[in-house]
């Protein structure tokens, strides 16, 4: 039976980070614990909201519609509001941002080994790379919406402008928090530089990270290519 | 003891930088084919179109949680923090699904 103190101690040992150590008995951070137990809660929520949405995929009464067009009574036509060339963009712009991520994270935790000069021991310039890659995808997000909003649709038009506004509304709401979080590590690696040490820093960020990313993957196959 | 030190040093596994761009690539082919899917009328008439799709979808969300977020390296503490309330999510968002009548049996 392994004590506190001797699994803190095994463990400190081992990542060389004995200063300010979080080990619980399981002899993982806690605050490590503690993203991955917000990340499963976030599962649950992303779930929710996807599931209303897909509910009410197909009963709108009024248009625009996402993939069909839509003669209204007046005899007014609405093309297919969903722009895939668009989303796709963003969607490869938001991939991109994940390997800026971990390529972020392993310049940190190699800091000042050899091979790890230059570009590739760059975490700036891979943090940086990664929120400029966020706000790009938030921008195509604030343009499609604002599109939508100038051909008739609305949060209030629809069930569909209701559940998409929504949905992809949180979750850009996620990636807006995701920057300004990366926009924080980056500011303090620009003031005292991030090393080894603060690796565990930039996993907690690059967990979230991705998790925004993954949740985007399912948004953009239920909700762009599935017809 | 010297399991546990086993241990922590196998959560600080991770993949190469190498093997991080293959997966970026991979998940680029993999997006580059769900999106022409889309477009070819055949394909999208097809019986396979849906489920091809959420294959694909599954398999890029699955490459990203275990490279990218190292699931595949960490603890499974971790593994069981993220797929124990990813199951539920799913089963849930299913059991909507029927209940509703997006979907039935038979």
């Amino acid at each position: 039976m392994m004590t506190v103190a001797s699994a803190a101690a095994t463990v400190a040992g081992a990542h060389e980070a004995p200063e300010h150590h979080h080990y619980t008995t399981t002899g993982l951070d806690n605050r490590k614990i503690a993203i991955w137990a917000f990340i499963g809660s976030e599962c649950m929520l992303f779930a929710s909201l996807i599931s209303t949405y897909l509910i009410y995929k197909g009963r709108s009464v009024v248009g625009p519609l996402p993939h069909e067009v839509w003669t209204s009574p007046s005899g007014q036509v609405f093309q297919p509001i969903l722009n895939i060339p668009v989303t796709s963009a963003s969607t490869f712009v938001l991939l991109m941002s994940s390997l800026f991520m971990v390529l972020a994270l392993e310049a940190v935790e190699m800091k000042g080994k050899p091979g790890y000069t230059g570009l590739r021991g760059s975490s700036k310039f891979w943090l940086l790379a990664t929120a400029i890659a966020g706000a790009i995808f938030l921008g195509f997000q604030a343009y499609e919406f604002t599109s939508f909003v100038h051909e008739g649709l609305t949060i209030k038009t629809n069930l569909f402008g209701s559940s998409f506004f929504t949905l992809t509304g949180f979750h850009g709401t996620h990636v807006a928090v995701g920057v300004l979080w990366l926009m924080t590590l980056l500011f303090i690696d620009m003031k005292r530089g991030l090393g080894p040490k603060d690796a565990l820093l930039v996993d907690i960020c690059a967990l979230y990270w991705h998790f925004v990313d993954v949740v985007w993957i399912a948004i953009f196959t239920l909700v762009y290519l599935i017809k | 003891m010297s399991t546990d030190r086993a241990h922590a040093d196998h959560v600080h596994e991770h993949p190469t930088w190498k093997q991080y761009t293959w997966v970026a690539l991979w998940l680029t082919l993999i997006t580059v084919v769900e999106v022409w899917a889309y477009y070819v009328p055949a394909v999208v008439a097809s019986r396979a179109f849906v489920p091809a799709l959420l294959i694909m979808s599954a398999v890029k969300f699955t490459v990203v949680v275990m490279f990218y977020m190292h699931l595949k390296y960490d603890h499974k503490l971790f593994r069981a923090l993220f797929t124990g309330p990813l199951v539920i999510a799913a089963c849930t968002l299913v059991a909507f699904l029927f209940l509703f009548n997006h979907l039935s049996i038979g």
